[in-house]
Formats: C-alpha cells, structure tokens, sequence
C-alpha cells in the first residue's frame, strides 16, 4: 500500500511534518512506513518563467536564445527545446538550482546542479525544464508536450515555485499494511491512523447526497443467488455519460499515488478505490440484458471473456455477476469485454459489492488474475464500506460534471452485519501491559481510533475495524497511542523456572565436540530431496529406503521426497568441496530422517537423528572407525562396539563396510563410499562414510564417571604373534582375549598384521600385546603364564597358532 | 707422604681446571677419587704407614680429596652451567615461522549463534524443548488462530504431504503441543528447523531454522516481554544495545511487535547493514493470544504469557557479516573454517 502524504495531509489537515518525522510516527505506532520517496528531494530553485523574446543562435541552428521574465528579472537563456513560444510559461531552474534528470528521462542521483555557462558562445543564465527533467513522465503529467518543456496554464504567476504548481512538494510513501488492518488498505483509513498518531484532527471527506434525475430503482433490478459470496451488492446508475480528462487536482492526486490518469469515470473509480480501499466497477448499461443483475456461482467450464480479451475458463467455485443473458464480469477480479465501457458509452452502472475474500482469493489464483480489485477483495471488506464508496463517486461525478447521477441506489444486502461489542475493562489493559494509565487516559487514546465506551463501558466498534474482539485487541490500541517504547521494562517474577537443555541435546552437544574434535566441521543440509538419489546411491528398487514421504506441492522434483537416509546430503557436499579442489575434507552432520509409519501418511513419521560423519583424502577406514569410537566415548558409551560386515550396503564398498552395534543394538553404519556412488557425486577420491542413529544412541549415553584409582602395582605385558587363517577377523582373537585372558586382563593392543611371503599361504601373522594388571599385588610369571596360555588354547579351537 | 698427596693435589686441580667437558672431569675424578685414583692408592698403601703417623696422614689424604671434591664440583658447576649456556644458544629458533595448524573442526555458525541464544535463554530459566518438523495443520495453524482459510495456508507458503499433515512453517507449534499438556506455569525455548515454500536465493531458503519462545504463568505482561527481549538483545548482541518495539500483527499473539535493535555494526549511525537506518529487525513477538490459550486448555482468565520468534539464519548471517545465505547450505569447507 502507498498513498502521498499530500493525500493524508488533505484529511489530517494540522499535520505539518516531514517525510522522515512522518515515517518515524507511524511506524512506532503501527503503520510501518517501508520507504518513502520525496519527489522534490532532487528539485530545488525552480520558479515559473514567462518566454519574453526568443532569437536565432548567431552560431547554431538547432539552438534559440530566449529571454525569460521570472518574477524578479528577466535572465537569458539559450535552450535547444523544439516547442519554445514567445508568452509561454515555463519551469525555470535557476543558476544553483537542482533537477532531478536529463530530458531522456534518465534520473541523477543527487540531481544535476546548474551553473551559468556559455552555449556555443552566448551565455546562458538557467535551463527550462521538460517534464523528464523535473523526474516525472508522460505517463502521470499527459498534458506535458512529447517532447521539450513543460508548459504551464496562461493563468500562472510568473515567479510562482514550479515545483509546488506541479505537486512536487510531496512523498510518495509506501506502507507494510499488517492483513489484519484491512482498513489501512486505503488512504482514509491510512490518515485515520495518523491522525490518531499524532494526535490531531481527522477531518475525513464528506459525502454528500447525489443524484438529480430519475430513481435508481426503475433502471436496474438486483438480485443475489449465493449470498455466502456476496454478502452485499449495491448498484447505482449515471446518465448521460461525458467523457473528459480528470481536472488537474484530480490528475495529480492519482500521479503522486503512482496511479496513470486515464479519462473522468476511470479515474474516479480509481480514485475511490485508493480512498475507501472498495474496488467499483462501472459497466456499459446499454449491454446489460433485462436490465438485471444476478450474482450466482459459475457453471462448471463456464468459459468468461474478461475485459482484457483473456478467454478464461471457470468452475462453480467461482462467482460471477450476471445479467438477464449473460456472465458481465467475474466478480471481484474483472470486469467482462462484453460490457466494458468504451469511448461513445451513454450510461453506466456503478457496482459496489461485499465479496467473500477467500473465495475472490482463490478464484484469481484458479484463473491466474490477480488485479488491483482482487488484491483489494481478498483481504475480506466490511459491507459498510461499499456504501460510502459508491455514493462518494457519485459525488466526484457530480463535481466532475462527467454524467447526470440516477437518484437512489439499488442495495442488495441480506444479512446486516451486526456490530461487534467489546467490554471496556481499563485494570485488564493494565495488568497485560504491566502499565499504570488510569481510565481517562485510556479513553483517550481509544476515542483517537473511534473506540468510545458507552455509559455501560461497551465499546461498540466501528465496522471498519474488524481487528477488534476482544479485551487484548482493545488493549493493543491503548498501548499503540501511549507508545510500546514507554511501556515499562521488567522481568517475570512468578515462580521460578530450571533452564535446561534436554539430555538428548546435551548429547549431541558432545557429539559436536567430539566430532570436531577429531576434525570435522559441521554441515547443514536439506531434508527434502529428489527421489533420484536413491538411483544415485544404487538402492534397489524394492529398498525400504524408496518409501520416502513425498511433498503435494514441491518447490521442484528436486526437493520433493523427505529424506530416509542421509547419505546424499552428505555426500553432495563431499562432492562440492571435491569440485572446488578443496582437500582433505571431513564433514559432519547432524539431521533427520523421516521414517513413515505407512504410506500413504496417516500418522506423524518417525523423524530419527542421524550423526552422519562424511570424508575423503588424508584418511582411511580405519581413521574414520577410530573418529566413530571417540564419539561414543565421550558419549559415555565405552563398550567395546561390534562391527558386523555380513549386511551389505549397496552405496558402499562391498569389502570396506559394517554395521555398527552395542550391546545388542544396531547404532549405525560405516564404509568406505562405493566407488560408482563416489563416482556419480564427483568425488574420484576414496570417501567414508559413518552414520550414527542417535534414538538407538540416546539410551546408552551417560554423563556419570566414575573412578576408578591409579595403579599401585607394575602391569605385566606378554607379546604374541599368532598365524590366523586368513578369512578370520581380529575381532575373533580379541573374543578369544577377552573371555579367556582372566580377572588381571587390562588391555590388548594390536601392533602388527602381515599377509605375504614369509607366513604360509590362506594365512596372515597377527600379533598382539597383552597387558595384565592385579590391583592388589604384583603378577607372577605363573600368573601371565597360564593366562597366555588358556587364551592360545581357546585360539587354537579356531585353527589359530602360535607364530614359530 | 705429604709432597706427594701436595703434588697429587695440585696436579688434580690443574687437571680439574683444565677440563671443559663434563666428560673430562668425570675423568679427572675417576683418575684421582676412583677405586684405582691416585688418592686412593695413598690410602691403600696406609697399611704401610706407621701406626702413629697414620691420623696425621689420613687427616692430610682427607684435606686433599675435600678440596679436589670440592673444586670438582665447583667445576662441575661451571661447566654445566657453559654446556646449558651454549645448548640454548644452538638451539635458537626462527619463531616467525609459521605455526603449526591443528585439524580441529569447525561449527556451523547457525550452530554458533544456536549455541550463544540457548546460553542465554537457559540462562534466564528456559527449558529448550522440540517439537516434529513434519506437524499436524491443526498445530501448525489451526491451534495458532490461524483459520482454514488465512493466506498463510497457501500452497504457496506452505509445503503439504496431504490435507492434515505438512511440513511445519514456524517453530509455534511447539507452543501449542506444551500448552496442550496443561503443566504450568510455561518457560521455554524451542528451536528447529521449518520450511516455506520459497525458491532458493542469497536470502531465501526452503529451509531455514527459528527458535520459539513461551512463557506462560499467573500476571505475565507485555512490560515482561519487553524486559525478557532487552536482556537477550543486550546478551546477544553487547550490552550498549537498545531496542525498539513496533506494533506488528501476528494471529496467535495480541498485542503483537516486532523488535529492532540498535545496528550492532555501526551502534546506530546508519550503514549498509541496517540499511542506513540505525536498526535492525530481529524478532516477532507478542501477548500470547488468549484464544490460543484457551484452544490449548489454558484459562486465560487466569494466565497470560507471552510468545516470541526469531530467525536464526537471519541472526547468523547479521552477526557473522555473511553475505549469501545459500553458503550455509552449501558446507564448502573454506567456508566452515571461517568459524
């Protein structure tokens, strides 16, 4: 929404301020003023001057020197305007003077300053000014000549400020109008609010009773079928129709609200429109049938011919207004071609309607309009307001002399809204604003938005304010006036709260501590995405992980499915940073996947926390085990995790790869990236991946430590080195260790794997250091000896031998 | 006997004297103190003294091995003291070479500014709790005072799965769900991640994150609201930051605002962050509407509270000075290490 300030100023009438002052008020009390524009901010020092003489240039032809009378004296000037007359009066910016552009219509910021100067050798003393130079453009100021300076009416006062003759001592300001302050979608509305913010008087136009001839009731007859729609319709017709432009003050008043002037009737329409903020409609009334209008619901493929010669094709969820034949317009959107006004129209009808503002919003969204009207509609107008705006026409054509007005209306309206009544409750207002107003000054400032209390402390509210139901909305009004800024400040002192996080986020606190820890920087990535990955992650079509929740309305088939796993994120971005050559990257990140209980979904799925590590570069399986195992760690969980190679992800390498479980859990999984997947994300760089599912995680994860003391006694360590048939895992020795190495086991350590020459052939050499402590004494030979040695029995259950 | 020990004496202290090396002067005192030193040998060879001369002989092979122990050890001194002198001096270093760099990882500074809000909050007795990113409408919306046919609920805005269930487009309706549980008075935070239907570009993502905040309890006003956002605003972002509260509407709060703070770039002169205004827009805020509380059980006769929103990427991308917020999304690691 965007009004000038010269257009509040007309009805707030002690209203002298700035741009800026305005601004600042207004939006501190709720009308946010988004930007403004100040139209002479670039113009200064510019006078009407009357052309006294003009001769030929001795050195140009396409120039004449011209002496101009501004009031004070008479200045030479050479200009190389085509349209310059002796009598003339023009825009003169003198020498020191501003303008806002060139005559190509291009603007200077700052404006271009003026400075006396020579002209092919005659001097010149100031420039005349075309409507360009002044920025403004034909487009608004129609009556300026195409090309060259702007010309003002014979009865101007030479010396005059041209800038102020042409409205330019004005700002076009633009509002962020809040959807529910329907009422601020118009300039009444608009100075009612600053009238109240500044707390002047609101003078509003008065309408007046129009009409001379006839009776509105004999031309037109009105009837409304679906009422849930329409819930008022009121018809008004002029005669006599006489085409011409708008008069100036009319012409300009729409300019500086950036609206074109056209010709009398369309500028009224418009204009009300920007006043009361109610679209109108005026239809030829030599088109309308039976001279009749129905308002019904389309017909199912109905097909409409809107005024712009668009073809639309609509269904019964949609209104139309209709005469005795024929659909004329689509009601709240458009008027149809079929009754449009045109230039030799004798009688029109005005139209000013309730319409249902969903249902206008959703019409314009099916047939792809969306006009000014519907922008307006959609919003959901109040009845009354139609009234004022139809008869407030009238009254412009009357004062126009455009057309000889019908008298009385045709008004359509069986449901008379009732007006909302609120209780004035003033130790309420105070108690949710925690301020201390007595009753008079909350009275005062609610009477400066029309909220009076009734001798019974009933507030009967306005029918342009359908913001106001309740106590909290009257108290938001109180606290507008006084101002949010002298609210007081204080802090809650009810019963004190615990701040806490909950111990899942403290969990994953850790994890991003230890994680970066260990090197990984944190990503963020989307849950939604192309049920493509899945292909790309060489998932099988039968997978579980194909059945993704999948969005009605995406942004695109690239963001269409929630994620149910998170490898592709991860790996995109593994793959951007591998583009950019950037290396060595280790990533992690934490999100979630969404699980569906069925689908189609009937249920909120299942959202799971995945930790989702993801690496290329200096690192290996091994490194990426050992990241995974400092995470638990920190976790609290200090097990010793099972890695299970016997399920086979089909996005990793079918060798390099496990399930993650502890205890009995499966927490997750790790491998190396198969080289296709990698491939297919441009990573040609081995990459790991390792996926932790935080809800299996959570019931594991402890905080508490506990000590255990420090060794008194000296450990004993035994080395062995063992030959291994090679299709078994370490992991086998380490089970054999730890069932049978006995109470003083303390730790093992792997220190040497060899697969090669020297060790027979389906065999590799492992060898391990074993280190055995008691608390209480120092451990014998005998001790570790029969330790060793009931662990290299158990190993030899498995075809395992002592290295000779 | 006593030239001898004299003559053993000094030529033990010249030798002592010209050692430079503790190698040397262990020498030196193996070669007179050792088991076959010199001065020992005087001492074997005692058997051969006459038993009267024997205390005056061994109180002289005494003095002698005090002073040559004596001036062993000042030696030693010195020469420990020259050979640490001349270690420290070899080993001199360049320390303008570069350092050396730890593989530490970084936070996503969504997670930084995160972090730094929850401090706060937890600070001041809120407990952060979450909610499910894919909700019901009735959450959502319905519960919010946001009525079936509010623009809001467009499918422009609003990405569905079907009619009752969508993609949540604001962390509200935490609010609702722990209202719902009826367990009062209500102090919390919750923060997460919500969609809107927006194309991606440098300030638009389909995916972004907020935090909600809720308190709800007997004789809550909007002077609470007003104090609880200054000290969070001063937390966040220094302490000389003012605020300003601006009439706003949002459906589920009455009285609603908007707050700015004072630009934390330029402290209120104008500059291309606040866009020569001197403030910045950080928050939505309000009186929690008492038709919302009363959706969610709650009598509104008797409680009132007050609800709050803020946009973490707006606040990362504000504090941290980032200039396009499709590179939070993106996770190239030049961009990470930056934080």
């Amino acid at each position: 929404m965007n009004t000038s300030l010269s257009w509040i100023k007309a009805y707030v009438p002690d209203l002298d301020v700035t741009a800026q002052e305005y601004t600042d008020a207004m939006t501190l009390s709720g009308t946010k003023v988004e930007t403004y524009e100040e139209y002479d901010a670039d113009l200064e020092n510019i006078v009407v001057g009357q052309i006294k003489e003009i001769e030929r240039h001795p050195d140009a032809d396409k120039l004449v020197v011209c002496q101009v009378d501004i009031g004070t004296e008479t200045i030479q000037i050479v200009t190389g305007a085509p349209n310059v007359e002796v009598g003339q009066k023009v825009p003169v910016v003198l020498v020191g003077g501003r303008v806002a552009g060139g005559h190509d219509g291009k603007l200077t910021p700052g404006g271009i300053k003026i400075k006396a100067g020579k002209l092919r050798g005659v001097p010149s003393y100031g420039m005349m000014c075309s409507i360009e130079e002044l920025g403004q453009t034909r487009e608004m100021y129609p009556e300026a000549p195409e090309y060259g300076i702007y010309i003002f009416p014979d009865d101007t006062t030479v010396g005059a400020d041209a800038i102020g003759l042409l409205g330019l001592h004005d700002a076009n300001i633009e509002y962020e109008i809040t959807s529910n302050r329907v009422d601020c979608y118009s300039v009444v509305g608009i100075a009612r609010e600053a009238a109240a913010t500044f707390n002047l008087r609101f003078v509003p136009p008065v309408i007046a009773e129009s009409g001379k001839i006839g009776n509105c009731a004999d031309e037109i007859k009105v009837s409304i079928e679906d009422p849930d729609l329409c819930s008022r319709y009121i018809g008004r017709v002029v005669k006599n129709i006489r085409l011409a432009p708008s008069p100036l003050w009319l012409q300009r008043r729409l300019a500086v609200n950036g609206i074109r002037p056209i010709n009398n009737i369309v500028d009224i329409t418009n204009y009300v429109m920007e006043e009361y903020g109610q679209p109108m409609h005026a239809y030829d009334m030599d088109t309308i049938a039976g001279r009749e209008i129905i308002v019904r619901r389309a017909k199912d493929g109905e097909h409409f011919v809107t005024l712009d010669g668009q073809d639309h094709v609509v269904d019964s969820s949609a209104l139309m207004i209709c005469d005795g034949e024929k659909a004329v317009g689509l009601a709240g959107i458009m008027g149809g071609e079929n009754s449009m006004i045109t230039d030799d129209v004798k009688t029109i009808l005005f139209e000013a309607a309730t319409f249902n503002g969903p249902n206008i919003r959703k019409t314009a969204k099916k047939v792809g309009l969306r006009t000014e009207a519907s922008g307006k509609f959609e919003k959901g107008l109040e009845p009354e307001r139609a009234m004022a705006a139809i008869n407030r026409a009238c009254q412009l054509i009357e004062e126009l002399d455009a057309g000889d007005v019908v008298c009385g209306a045709v008004d359509v309206y069986p449901v008379k809204r009732e007006a909302v009544k609120v209780p004035f409750e003033p130790e309420k207002i105070n108690a949710l604003l925690g301020t201390d107003l007595t009753v008079e000054e909350q009275k005062e400032y609610l009477a400066r938005v029309e909220l009076i209390p009734d001798e019974n402390n009933i507030i009967t509210v306005p029918s342009f304010r359908q913001d106001v139901y309740r106590t909290c909305d009257v108290a938001e009004e109180v606290a507008r006036f006084y101002g949010y800024d002298k609210i007081p400040t204080t802090l809650p002192t009810g019963e004190a709260t615990t701040g806490k996080l909950s111990f899942e986020n403290r969990v994953e606190a850790e994890i991003r501590n230890a994680a970066e820890y260990c090197g990984f920087s944190q990503a963020y990535c989307y849950s939604f995405e192309s049920p493509k990955v899945f292909d790309k992650l060489m998932i099988p079509e039968n997978s579980g992980y194909r059945k993704a929740i999948e969005i009605k309305n995406p942004l695109g088939e690239d963001f269409s499915i929630m994620r149910t796993l998170p490898l592709n994120g991860m790996l995109t971005s593994l793959g951007t940073n591998y583009a950019r050559r950037n290396k060595d990257v280790r990533l992690y990140e934490m999100g979630n996947i969404y699980i569906p209980e069925s689908l189609p979904l009937t249920e909120l799925p299942d959202e799971r926390m995945q930790v989702t590590l993801g690496a290329y570069g200096n690192l290996d399986f091994f490194d990426m085990k050992g990241v995974v195992e400092e995470i638990l760690r920190r976790i609290g969980l200090t097990k010793k995790c099972d890695y299970d190679s016997s399920y086979k992800q089909p996005y990793f390498h079918p060798g390099r790869q496990a399930d993650i479980t502890y205890g009995h859990t499966v927490i997750g999984y790790i491998g190396e990236v198969h080289p296709l997947v990698a491939s297919a994300y441009g990573i040609n760089d081995r990459a790991y991946i390792a996926v932790l599912d935080m809800p299996e995680i959570y019931g594991y994860a402890s905080f508490d430590h506990k000590y255990e003391g420090i060794a008194k006694y000296p450990s004993t360590s035994r080395d062995i080195s063992l030959v291994v048939p090679r299709d078994i895992m370490v992991k086998e020795i380490e089970k054999a260790i730890d069932k049978k190495a006995g109470q003083y086991l303390e730790s093992y350590e792997l220190f040497d794997l060899y697969e090669g020459d020297r060790i027979k052939e389906g065999y590799k050499s492992v060898a391990y250091s074993i280190t055995f402590r008691a608390s209480d004494r120092t451990l014998t030979d005998d001790d570790v000896n029969e330790a060793i040695n009931r662990v290299l029995k158990e190993l030899s259950r498995s075809g395992i031998e002592l290295r000779q | 006997m006593k030239d001898k020990l004299r003559l053993i004496k000094e030529t033990a202290l010249a030798q002592i004297q010209a050692s430079d090396m503790p190698d040397k002067l262990k020498d030196v005192r193996v070669k007179f103190l050792g088991k076959k030193g010199e001065l020992t040998s005087v001492l074997k060879s005692m058997k051969e003294v006459a038993p009267e001369d024997r205390p005056k002989v061994g109180q002289w092979v005494n003095e002698a091995r005090e002073a040559i122990e004596s001036a062993l050890d000042a030696r030693k001194k010195e020469i420990d003291a020259a050979v640490l002198e001349a270690r420290l001096k070899a080993e001199a270093i360049d320390v303008s070479l570069p350092a050396k760099k730890l593989s530490i990882g970084h936070r996503h500074p969504n997670t930084i500014a995160l972090e730094e809000l929850e401090r706060v909050f937890v600070g001041l007795g809120y407990e952060v709790i979450e909610g499910p990113e894919i909700e019901l409408d009735e959450y959502n919306f319905t519960k919010l005072n946001i009525p079936a046919d509010h623009p809001a609920k467009d499918e422009q805005d609003t990405f569905y799965i079907n009619d009752e269930i969508l993609l949540r487009t604001q962390t509200s309706p935490v609010q609702a769900r722990v209202m719902e549980k009826g367990k009062l008075p209500i102090c919390m935070i919750s923060p997460g991640r919500v969609f809107r239907s927006d194309e991606v570009d440098a300030t638009h993502s389909p995916s972004f994150h907020q935090i909600e905040g809720l308190v709800i309890d007997k004789n809550i006003s909007f002077a609470d609201l007003k104090g609880t956002l200054e000290v969070f605003a001063k937390e966040m972002f220094g302490e000389d930051t003012k605020t300003k509260f601006r009439p706003h509407h949002f459906p589920f709060t009455e009285p609603s605002a908007e707050m700015d703070v004072s630009c934390f770039k330029c402290g209120g002169k104008g500059c291309r962050f606040c866009k020569g205004s001197g403030w910045i827009e950080i928050l939505g805020c309000g009186m929690v509407h008492p038709h919302v509380l009363e959706m969610c059980g709650i009598d509104a006769n008797e409680y009132t509270g007050f609800a709050f929103g803020v946009g973490l990427e707006r606040i990362a991308l504000l504090k941290y000075e980032i200039d396009d917020m499709r590179l939070l999304y993106e996770n190239d690691i030049r961009f990470l290490k930056q934080f």
